[in-house]
């Protein structure tokens, strides 16, 4: 498959009219995302019980909640990640676009493709140079570029990711030679590369120290015009800085995962509507 | 005992006291001890020299050794505890005791090799050794005519089909026993555990029944790689199936969320990423393919000429060509026996340092 990597981009959405500044994005329009009663079992065991959520496109959502109440699971769910897991399973809808991307007319690497997804740990590919692991998603899903196209991919991808200053002395280095907080915007940068619809970031600055943390969140604000981010955090305060709206998942004992509250972040976090997340982004449990 | 620092003044202002800029030595061992160390081996030796030999008239180096040590252990261990406290005596005698150990191993592995380069020195040093085959060449033969290049061009060859052959076949099977983990992956690790233990002269009867007897095949080089290879796909498997289960879990979980297929992972993630520990279970592979004997004896059969072609005519190696020289019990015979041992010696000790290299280069990447 040739692609082109100027215009249309590569999942052929309409191409964004403010394109053209600077580095500025040449990928596919950001996607909404809608889950409607998703409930997610590993083996026996049920984790989320009818859960629904509605992300519009080029907006950053806040997944929150106290750990082991299955927003990481959720959010698992969203590319399809969920399903790699021995004995997982889910019930429920999520619509890309519109379209169910569990239907049978969608090839799981092509949703895996449109809907990135960034890991709580930094996970660069330790056998690939820091340019191999910009354009690493290329070569695993048969896309080919142009030697000149593939420069210019490394350079956007790794400025929009917020690292090209610090690396492009030493792109033929070892991606795993960097530091914590570089590696994790590397990954991010190796995202971009595939020009996903929406990037999923599953708790991105847990393993970082405050700086790194700062710089990640200042890519996403960045981002965030081009694609629509959903992201797990356990902090509050990054939470109130990077997203506009926000969901707070809980499972209390003796029942499953759910969500109790989704909303504006700002509402949510001011004048939340339930008790439990009154008590929660208050700090008074979890 | 030397005290390094005086214990710090209290001044009767709260100055704080000055300490030394320079580094602590934590754990130096001073001139001192060094000289307690030497004195007591020498101490132990003249201890036992005269209470061994001429006081109890035993004999035999290894009981001498071994009261040596003894005497030493005592000895060290009164000098020390005179200046120091317990966890140092402690400490020195154990690490003397480790000294001890590691340089048993060492001289061991090094009198080894020696012993062999000693011995087949006499055969390295001409120039025909590497450039001459054997053929009409008698085994009394003095040591300027015939050589041993027939079996170093064998083992080369035999070796590098078998290794052809098993690469893919030992990689193949442990990606299917970590990555694919099909129902039979149990039943295939089994049976690769197994077989790592096979003797090889079991792995040359087979080839000898089944290729030999059985499909008509003559005793050629091309059966002892066939052999060699059945010896050496379950280490490359074994070793390979450690090598890939190593590979962290994240790398595949990052590469399929980028829309990969399972298969472009193994290919392009997993198995570059454990690229140093599949070039290794290859060596130890190579390793053990290299020496053997019983196979080369059993499927090909000496041949004192060169034969460049595995299909046709025996094919002589370097292990079978020491077996069938030594077993002479012509001197000539067995020194060109022990110089033969040391090129197949010098090739194993080449393709470590190649391997390590190689290894040391991927590893950069890391």
């Amino acid at each position: 498959m040739k692609v082109s990597l100027d215009g249309a981009g590569l999942t052929g959405g309409a191409p964004r009219p403010d394109a053209g500044a600077g580095v500025r994005p040449v990928g596919p329009a950001p996607a909404g995302l809608d889950a409607l009663g998703v409930c997610a079992w590993f083996g026996q065991t049920q984790v989320l019980d009818d859960v629904s959520l509605s992300v519009p496109p080029a907006t950053v959502t806040a997944l929150i909640g106290p750990s082991g109440c299955g927003k990481s699971t959720f959010l698992r769910i969203l590319n399809r990640m969920h399903e790699s897991t021995d004995g997982a399973q889910m019930a429920g809808e999520v619509f890309l676009n519109g379209e169910d991307i569990y239907g049978p007319g969608h090839r799981l690497t092509d949703v895996r493709k449109q809907i990135g997804m960034v890991f709580q740990k930094p996970n660069p590919f330790p056998s690939m140079s820091i340019a191999d692991n910009v354009t690493a998603g290329l070569g695993l899903t048969n896309t080919k570029v142009s030697r000149s196209d593939r420069v210019d991919l490394i350079e956007e991808c790794l400025t929009r990711a917020g690292l090209w200053s610090e690396v492009k002395d030493r792109l033929d280095r070892p991606g795993s030679a960097l530091s914590g907080g570089q590696q994790q915007r590397l990954c991010i940068a190796r995202s971009l590369a595939v020009r996903p619809k929406v990037l999923l970031m599953d708790e991105p600055c847990s393993a970082l120290d405050p700086t790194s943390t700062r710089r990640i969140e200042d890519t996403i604000a960045e981002l965030q015009d081009d694609v629509t981010i959903v992201i797990v955090t356990h902090n509050m305060q990054q939470a109130t800085r990077v997203s506009q709206r926000a969901a707070f998942f809980l499972a209390e004992p003796g029942s499953l995962g759910g969500i109790v509250e989704q909303g504006d972040t700002v509402d949510l976090f001011e004048h939340p509507r339930d008790e439990r997340t009154s008590d929660y982004v208050n700090g008074r449990f979890g | 005992m030397t005290t390094l620092y005086s214990l710090p003044e209290v001044h009767e202002d709260d100055a704080p006291p000055q300490r030394p800029r320079t580094p602590r030595r934590i754990r130096s061992f001073s001139s001192e001890d060094r000289f307690a160390a030497v004195g007591s081996v020498l101490a132990s030796l003249a201890l036992v020299y005269v209470g061994y030999l001429h006081i109890f008239y035993f004999s035999g180096l290894l009981g001498f050794l071994i009261c040596w040590y003894v005497a030493f252990i005592v000895v060290y261990g009164t000098v020390v505890s005179v200046a120091n406290p317990r966890p140092i005596v402690v400490e020195r005698l154990v690490t003397s005791t480790l000294y001890l150990a590691s340089a048993i191993v060492v001289l061991a592995l090094a009198s080894t090799v020696v012993y062999i380069f000693a011995k087949g020195w006499r055969a390295l040093v001409h120039v025909n050794f590497f450039t001459h085959d054997m053929a009409g060449v008698s085994p009394t033969a003095p040591l300027t005519q015939g050589g041993i290049l027939h079996a170093i061009v064998g083992t080369v060859i035999e070796v590098g089909i078998a290794v052809a052959v098993s690469i893919p076949l030992g990689i193949g099977t442990a990606v299917y026993m970590t990555e694919v983990r099909g129902r039979g992956s149990k039943l295939v690790r089994t049976v690769v555990e197994s077989m790592t233990a096979l003797p090889e002269i079991l792995a040359g009867l087979f080839v000898y029944v089944v290729l030999i007897i059985e499909f008509g095949l003559s005793k050629t080089g091309l059966a002892v790689s066939a052999a060699m290879a059945v010896t050496m796909v379950p280490i490359i498997a074994r070793a390979g199936e450690v090598a890939l289960r190593v590979v962290p879990g994240g790398l595949r979980e990052a590469s399929s969320a980028l829309g990969a297929t399972h298969w472009k992972t193994v290919i392009r993630v997993v198995l570059p990423s454990a690229a140093a520990g599949l070039v290794t279970a290859t060596i130890l592979a190579i390793a053990r393919g290299i020496g053997e004997t019983a196979i080369p004896l059993i499927c090909s059969g000496a041949s004192s000429f060169m034969n460049y072609n595995p299909t046709q005519e025996p094919m002589n190696s370097l292990p079978l060509f020491i077996y069938t020289a030594y077993t002479t019990h012509e001197s000539l015979a067995i020194t060109r026996a022990f110089g033969a041992a040391s090129v197949l010696m010098t090739m194993v000790l080449a393709l470590f340092v190649t391997a390590r290299f190689l290894v040391r280069d991927r590893g950069a990447r890391r």
